[in-house]
């Protein structure tokens, strides 16, 4: 029988991690996840895991012992944020171009200047070019099966990738909620080993890996970690129903919620989808057309489905917790070249909010609205806004 | 008839078809580092083959694996600049946890060991991982074209510390990375040279056999970065030691007061102490080391820079608890 705890989003990865059995864990405290690789720790100091714990003096050093450690062929986790997560950067690219399935959890954090140890998305959102896969959780029970997940999606023979599933700082890696842990066995039949066929280091079938490629076969390779991207949309799909029929809990690329006669979706990613739900909900009583889209997979980005959401509504408003200068928001990005080349296409605002811990309350979201529905009436509106600027202190 | 058994294995795991530039140094030391590592491994394990190599960025990575070709004939893993050792820690984590009987052996040139890699060779020694490291010091980033580590000696060119009107070329002392993994107090620390291969032989075999942490620095030589003849490396680098210019010693477990220093050769008098050497009167002075190499060629213009590192020479010794006498040239 699975058990339901209270627990931390922190907690929840860290069990996620026990779950999933990595044979190697190497991790370097951070603000907000240093609680996972401490609740590791103890349970290998308990021996309730069995793994290697490697307690190394950086986050470059443990994004680089997991490589090697993917590359001799087991199981590998770590957990970052922020500048942690910024200073793996260089391996990150690596780690994807030699297709090793290390999954990280990250604590969303914002980054430096000014330092500062709140939520926002920068820190994995600066990270979407690499390759990686990137989940984000609405809550802790999210965080939890997310992990699992990953792991399941990254290490298919037609995947291959790593993958990184974010959580918020502190709205969830510190806020408990009850969060059901699944039973062992169930966990050992959703993931199975990992048994590698192109990454091992076996001195009797000795092979090298991480070669220089010359102009003839970099392009090539780099082609197969797009390949790989693609198809790891069918196979996160696939692990999505698998999860469903084992843990009975539902995921999706793309999860909408009162879409389907909605005027404006506001759309958006993490713990933020909760509060926009709640919003959407009260304005729904007042009649307004509104709905929420939740981006639950990010990389691979799940452009049909955008497309798909794309044809319910007349405007788009994305919610983003980053920045892309001179731009926008990663997502407007995404979402402009998801929808540019088809024939009927709604109106796509860009919100940036909530940096750096900034609360978003219903005040914020009634200002974006009011935006969006300036965009509704075919009046004039800015492209990107950011809500919720103290203009005083400017 | 009576058949000699070859003074090291003869398999290889450096295989030919590297490429590496003729006469080049480091790719001699690698090739007897793996042989090393093997006879060890035989001895040890009863399996010739039980280790797994974790490389650096640089010229010894870029000869030897390009795709899709490779020179390796032992799993090898190459993944950036700076991080040979925590990759070293993560391969090894991995083999314990699955039982992989064997030992890693970790290699990064000086600028990937004594630059950039320094803080992960210190996370990988303290944190005591049965890894053996070996720095191959070519004193130069050659991979980029020459240009100055915090390994490379006073007074040599390089094309960041080129000798010019204000400059006598590199101006800082060597940095001894040996001394620096023996203050972790690990069990084996070496230096060694190509061109004394029976040492450098013996030395990697202990280092190999030895649970825990080892550090080897070979010096050896880049035809292009030192500007010297292909043919002329290993005397060379048999010069360095001759002249005291590259001192060839052990430190078990951090005790620096009882460093065992190897006979420099060369017509050196060597005192000893209840076993102990301290103190050594070289007979060739370092200008025959400097005169063969296109790098030191502009100290010959200003001898004071010379004397110079003979000072910084004398200094390194007496860290060792050696007191040398390093001869000028007779006029
Ligand atoms: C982070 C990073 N910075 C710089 C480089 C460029 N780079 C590659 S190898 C190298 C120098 C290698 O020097 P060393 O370790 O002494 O080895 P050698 O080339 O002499 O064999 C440099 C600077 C890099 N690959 N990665
Ligand atoms: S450049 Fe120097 S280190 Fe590189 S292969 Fe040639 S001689 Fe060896």
């Amino acid at each position: 029988m699975p058990i339901r705890k209270v627990m931390k989003a922190n907690e929840a990865a860290a069990w996620a991690a026990k779950l999933a059995k990595p044979k190697v864990i190497a991790a370097f405290p951070i603000t907000p996840s240093t609680l996972v690789p401490e609740k590791i720790s103890e349970f290998v100091a308990d021996g309730e895991l069995d793994a290697e714990f490697i307690k190394v003096e950086s986050e470059h050093s443990a994004i680089s012992a997991c490589v090697g450690a993917s590359a001799a062929g087991v199981r590998t986790f770590t957990a970052t944020a922020s500048q942690g997560l910024a200073l793996m950067h260089e391996i990150l690219f690596i780690a994807a171009g030699m297709r090793l399935p290390i999954v990280i959890a990250v604590g969303n954090r914002a980054l430096s200047a000014p330092i500062n140890i709140w939520n926002d998305w920068q820190d994995t959102i600066s990270e979407r070019d690499t390759g990686w896969l990137q989940f984000y959780a609405e809550n802790n029970q999210e965080a939890l099966d997310l992990i699992l997940i990953a792991f399941k999606v990254a290490e298919d023979e037609r995947v291959l990738l790593p993958a990184m599933v974010g959580f918020d700082a502190f709205i969830l890696t510190h806020t408990v909620e009850p969060v059901e842990i699944p039973d062992q066995e169930l966990v050992d039949e959703f993931l199975g080993e990992y048994v590698p066929k192109h990454a091992y280091l076996d001195p009797s079938k000795p092979i090298t890996q991480g070669t220089l490629a010359f102009p003839a076969h970099y392009m090539e390779a780099r082609y197969t970690v797009w390949e790989a991207n693609e198809a790891a949309k069918k196979v996160i799909d696939e692990a999505f129903a698998e999860f469903e029929k084992r843990f009975g809990r539902r995921y999706q690329k793309i999860e909408e919620y009162k879409t389907d006669d909605a005027e404006i979706i506001f759309v958006t990613m993490g713990s933020l989808a909760g509060t926009v739900k709640e919003y959407v909900d009260m304005l729904r009583e007042k009649g307004v057309k509104v709905g929420v889209a939740k981006l639950t997979v990010y990389r691979p980005f799940p452009t049909e489905e955008v497309r798909e959401l794309a044809k319910k509504a007349k405007v788009l408003a994305l919610l983003e917790k980053n920045v892309t200068f001179s731009v926008g928001g990663a997502l407007f990005q995404d979402f402009s070249r998801a929808l540019i080349n088809e024939k009927e296409k709604p109106v796509i605002v860009d919100f940036i909010l909530g940096l750096g811990g900034r609360d978003v309350t219903f005040k914020d979201l009634d200002e974006a609205l009011g935006i969006a529905q300036k965009a509704l009436a075919g009046e004039e509106f800015d492209e990107v806004n950011w809500i919720g600027l103290r203009k005083e202190i400017l | 008839m009576a058949v000699r058994k070859p003074p090291i294995t003869t398999r290889e795991y450096w295989a030919p078809g590297h490429a590496a530039c003729a006469g080049c140094g480091c790719a001699a030391a690698l090739r007897l580092a793996t042989k090393a590592f093997s006879e060890a491994m035989e001895e040890k394990y009863g399996d010739p083959n039980a280790f797994a190599i974790a490389q650096a960025t640089g010229c010894m990575e870029v000869v030897s694996a390009v795709f899709p070709y490779t020179a390796w004939k032992a799993p090898w893993v190459h993944v950036a600049f700076e991080n040979a050792a925590a990759v070293a820690s993560g391969v090894e984590a991995a083999w314990k946890k699955v039982g992989r009987k064997g030992k890693i052996l970790a290699i990064g040139g000086d600028g990937g060991t004594a630059d950039i890699g320094m803080q992960a060779l210190s996370g990988m020694l303290e944190r005591w991982h049965n890894v053996v490291y070996l720095m191959y010091d070519n004193e130069a980033y050659m991979n980029t074209g020459i240009q100055r580590s915090s390994s490379t000696p006073y007074g040599a060119w390089t094309t960041t510390s080129p000798p010019g009107k204000l400059s006598i070329g590199e101006d800082k002392p060597k940095k001894w990375v040996a001394l620096i993994a023996a203050a972790h107090q690990i069990p084996y620390v070496a230096t060694a040279s190509v061109a004394n291969p029976y040492d450098y032989i013996r030395k990697m075999k202990k280092a190999a056999k030895i649970d825990g942490p080892a550090f080897v620095q070979v010096q050896c030589t880049c035809v292009p970065g030192w500007r010297a003849p292909p043919e002329k490396s290993i005397e060379i680098t048999r010069l360095a030691i001759e002249t005291g210019v590259w001192p060839l010693f052990e430190i078990e477990n951090g005790d620096f007061h009882n460093i065992k220093i190897q006979a420099p050769g060369g017509g050196a008098k060597v005192k000893r102490e209840g076993g102990r050497v301290v103190a050594i009167e070289f007979k060739k002075p370092i200008e025959e080391y400097l005169k063969l190499q296109g790098r030191f060629k502009h100290l010959f213009k200003q001898p004071e820079a010379i004397d110079q590192l003979r000072e910084q020479i004398k200094a390194m010794w007496k860290v060792l608890g050696v007191e040398v006498t390093l001869p000028k040239p007779e006029e």
